[in-house]
């Protein structure tokens, strides 16, 4: 049973009834749950799936519901062109917010909007123009066509399909290209990059999206309450929807619902008392008497207690532990589709890929020392050198990971030296990584599709609208072909952390042959296999070659070096001892007296 | 604005600054020791605050039962930890670390407090009381989640916050208090007054973060944490245990909030829920410093008091507003001046 496609429905008809039966108090929540739903939703996508924290989701919550009272009230706007100021204002904000703190590594973004969520919330209680701490009245009611949304049963509607088309599409983000990059961000920007997406950019598309999703939540809570003040918007608020979040379950859009409700409703039970509370409270008034009586803020200790205990017992939030009784999702099977285009290769005459005088210092130790060699189109070369002779670092000079302290690398006569690694992947160089890099939780299939990232287009936009699917079908399609060429087609819907880490190994390959790489760059291919795996890598590798491929391998193995490659240069403390024909390499006494200790 | 009001206004500057300092200081070690984004800072400075008030007038101090209450907490999680274990044999001895020292602590600061001891006297049993709830905290709260994400960790951090704000309420009530000065001298130098007042805090942050400094340097203990901080299975393979460095960390970092709070306490009126603005203000200092530095972190502290004093004389409403947009162009400059993709690790 497919619960993507019962479930959905199932949630919008039971969401239709509930204003027809439910009395006046469980609107009035639902009504705030569907609000909380749509901003919590926007941290899942930018925190929980990203991994970048925000506070400040709040304070845009507060941009849309200010812009709107403001323009509404002051210049009779329509809420409808209010909306579009909020989004626009919300997005220039967020824009630059994002500009400057996701650019780093760190932990930039929650700090600069810890401080927003702040600056935001005074600058709205000092603002004469906006009321000060009293705030705002008489905001209008919404229109729909003619139909004034004064009742809240009606309001209902609104918010929920609101809150519900947003939870489609970023369900539907999640799987697709963008989504796939979105995914991999936690994983280390350094593998997301080394397959085209440009981490920093991505990143800002995604905290502008759920900037834009709390700026529509707030403009609702405007046109709901009719009345806005600084309270709902400050750091606290912030936080609550943070807690939301990680609560329900930040990996899945249906925790953001689930932590909207389940934060909603503890609150409301705490301040309403409940039997339980009174019997808590009038237990403890009589273990401590003296003077220490538990007056005030006891749902505030109630409520901090009941969260850490929570997320004591279930770290993942509450969803995953729900999920576990819903039926399976089975995954979608993967359709024959038309092959998707093929790289265009201008002629080059010379060397594909030419290293110069490349340098490499960290601090006083210079790892690689002024290396030249080139790499010759169709051929395969081997790397090979004594442990800490500089391969590694050498590969991450070419690959981008690591920039040069000087000299130069040439791709097909460009200079990439100082490159990111997105744009020298564009370029059509693909690479694995000696320690693995998949992304653990997602199927062998979609960590492969993550390769053909450059070869189509669709954007968050297309995505979310699922407009994609022409595209999706044929990177899918041509994921399951490079997939089973290297081997492992029948575990393509395995979780990618399942297979044993030969395997692992293996995927990381097929991943680059989907981006259809000029050049592959591979990091030690052939470490955890085991004799058979090996050959038939070999054997993979040679196909590869004949087809016109070309290849770097940094690797230790000797004797699969020796029978696979064309040529082989030999690296030692960062300089190069020698370069030839693997039978010349055997022979020659620096290498020998290297390897051996004898000449 | 002449050039005696901006002597005084640095000098607010410097005296705020000097114990936001403190505070940046105890953030950047929990979070390089343990990733935790550490919140409730601000509740431990309050409380510091507050015991020392409530010493002064002769009261038992909030303190007490808090201690007394989380120590039995712990104990009891201890026992229940230890059953799932099978291992009764340890089970006094940490019962007597869990239960045993806060609740002698705890019972001290009862018996001394009508007694109207000498100041020193009294600001000592208040580290002691409020440094003994650090490592509590850490016991029961994050433990059990050492190895969860910053994520999770921080989430944990603020349901801690919430929770000790309405525990603060019940246990200390809702009135503010504010403890006398340490002196009430001045000194003339030029035609400036400078008071003792501000120079005993400016003097104490410097001397406590020497102490910290020499700590990290020379004995094992802190050698350890640096380890931790810089790599925890690392650090772990070479037998620091990461609950015994998360207990150390906890402890000196509500050491350096219980030192805040008896610093702060002569300047401002502090109520239980004070305390969050204020170690906010310090972890403004904390992030200009990267989170990773420690004298980065007290220069951003300071630079953070002087903004404070500076601009709540030339837009008072806006004080708040100005101090914590002041990471916006520090981010800004940070961002347009490092290099594209940095090195990793």
């Amino acid at each position: 049973m497919n619960v993507r496609r019962l479930g959905f429905p199932l949630v919008v008809a039971l969401l239709a009834l509930v204003p027809l039966a439910a009395p006046q108090f469980w609107i009035t929540l639902g009504n705030y749950i569907g609000l909380y739903s749509i901003v919590a939703l926007g941290l899942v996508l930018l925190t929980g799936v990203a991994g970048q924290t925000s506070f400040g989701q709040a304070a845009f919550v507060g941009l849309g519901a200010y812009t709107s009272a403001y323009l509404t009230t002051r210049y009779q706007t329509s809420p409808w062109i209010a909306l579009a100021a909020g989004l626009a204002i919300t997005a220039a904000i967020s824009l630059f917010l994002g500009f400057i703190t996701l650019r780093m590594r760190g932990h930039y973004l929650p700090l600069a909007t810890i401080a927003w969520g702040i600056s935001l919330y005074y600058l709205f209680g000092n603002l004469d123009a906006l009321g000060g701490h009293t705030g705002m009245t008489g905001i209008p009611a919404l229109f729909v066509g003619a139909l004034e949304l004064r009742n809240e049963r009606h309001y209902f509607y609104l918010v929920w399909t609101i809150a519900l088309a947003a939870l489609w599409s970023v369900d539907q983000l999640l799987d697709s290209r963008p989504g796939r990059a979105i995914r991999a961000l936690r994983g280390g920007l350094e593998m997301a990059e080394a397959f085209g997406v440009n981490a920093a950019r991505l990143k800002i598309v995604i905290f502008v999206h759920a900037a834009l999703l709390a700026c529509i939540s707030g403009w609702l809570y405007a046109h709901l309450q009719r009345f806005v003040n600084p309270t709902p918007f400050g750091i606290n608020q912030g936080i609550e929807y943070l807690f939301m979040a990680v609560v329900g379950g930040a990996g899945s859009v249906w925790g953001a619902v689930v932590g909207a409700t389940l934060i909603t409703l503890l609150k409301q039970w705490l301040q309403e008392g409940g039997v339980l509370m009174t019997a808590l409270k009038g237990t403890l008034e009589q273990l401590l008497p003296r003077g220490i009586s538990p007056s005030g803020n006891f749902e505030l200790i109630a409520f901090g207690v009941l969260l850490v205990v929570l997320l004591q017992r279930a770290r993942d939030g509450l969803w995953p532990w729900l999920a576990r009784w819903l039926p399976k999702e089975a995954p979608a099977p993967v359709v024959d589709a038309e092959p998707l285009p093929r790289r265009e290769h201008n002629p080059f005459d010379g060397p594909l890929l030419e290293v110069r005088n490349a340098r490499r210092q960290f601090g006083g130790l210079v790892a690689v020392k002024d290396l030249s060699f080139s790499i010759h189109a169709g051929e395969i070369l081997g790397l090979i050198g004594p442990n800490g002779a500089g391969k590694s670092t050498t590969f991450n000079l070419i690959s981008g990971g690591l920039p040069l302290t000087a000299g130069d690398v040439h791709f097909r006569g460009e200079s990439i030296a100082g490159f990111a690694p997105y744009e020298i992947a564009r370029r059509g160089i693909g690479r694995t990584f000696q320690h693995v890099k998949l992304i653990p939780a997602m199927s062998v299939l979609d960590n492969v599709a993550l390769g053909a990232y450059l070869r189509t287009r669709s954007g968050v936009l297309a995505a979310s609208l699922r407009l994609d699917r022409r595209d999706e079908a044929r990177v899918r399609a041509e994921s399951l072909r490079a997939l089973e060429r290297c081997g492992l087609g029948e575990h393509r819907f395995a979780a990618a952390g399942s297979l044993p880490l030969g395997s692992q190994r293996i995927v990381e390959i097929a991943r680059a042959l989907a981006a259809d790489p000029v050049l592959l760059l591979l990091d030690e291919p052939a470490a955890g296999l085991r004799y058979l795996e090996k050959q038939r890598l070999a054997a993979l590798l040679r196909s590869l070659r004949a087809e016109g491929m070309t290849l770097l391998l940094v690797e230790h193995d000797m004797e699969f070096v020796m029978g696979l490659t064309d040529r082989l240069v030999v690296m030692e403390f960062g300089e190069m001892l020698a370069v030839g024909e693997p039978a010349d390499i055997q022979r020659n006494p620096a290498v020998r007296e290297a390897y051996l200790g004898v000449a | 604005m002449d050039a005696s009001i901006a002597a005084l206004l640095t000098q607010d500057g410097v005296t705020n600054g000097a114990i936001y300092a403190l505070l940046a200081l105890a953030l950047v070690l929990v979070f390089a020791v343990t990733r935790v984004i550490f919140v409730p800072s601000g509740e431990l400075v309050a409380f510091g605050t507050l015991t020392l008030a409530g010493l002064q007038l002769g009261k038992t101090p909030g303190t007490v039962g808090l201690l007394a209450g989380m120590a039995i907490v712990a104990g009891v999680m201890e026992i229940v930890a230890s059953l799932r274990r099978g291992e009764l044999r340890r089970l006094p001895l940490r019962l007597l670390l869990w239960c045993g020292v806060p609740i002698a602590v705890a019972v001290v600061v009862r018996a001394i407090a009508p007694l109207s001891l000498p100041l020193p006297l009294q600001i000592v049993a208040t580290l002691a009381a409020v440094t003994a709830l650090g490592p509590l905290l850490y016991r029961i709260a994050y433990q059990p989640l050492a190895d969860a994400s910053v994520l999770v960790l921080l989430i944990v951090s603020v349901a801690v916050h919430f929770a000790l704000l309405g525990l603060g309420l019940w246990f200390f009530g809702a009135e503010g208090s504010r403890t006398p000065p340490f002196a009430s001298a001045s000194l003339v130098v030029g035609n400036v007054n400078i008071s003792v007042q501000g120079m005993l805090v400016v003097l104490t942050s410097i001397a406590v973060i020497l102490v910290l400094y020499l700590m990290f340097s020379r004995t094992l203990y802190g050698k350890a944490l640096r380890a931790t901080a810089l790599n925890r299975v690392g650090a772990r393979l070479v037998g620091v245990s990461p609950s015994l460095a998360g207990t150390l960390t906890f402890s000196l970092a509500a050491l350096l909030c219980a030192f805040s709070g008896v610093l702060i306490g002569p300047i401002t009126t502090i109520y239980y829920d004070s305390g969050f603005l204020v170690s906010l203000k310090g972890f403004v200092g904390a992030i200009i410093g990267g989170l990773v530095s420690y004298p980065l972190a007290a220069a951003g502290a300071l630079l953070v008091g002087l903004i404070e004093s500076f601009s709540s004389f030339y837009a008072s409403a806006f004080k708040e507003v100005i101090v914590f947009t002041l990471i916006i162009p520090v981010l800004l400059w940070r961002s347009l001046t490092t290099r594209h993709h940095e090195e990793e690790e």
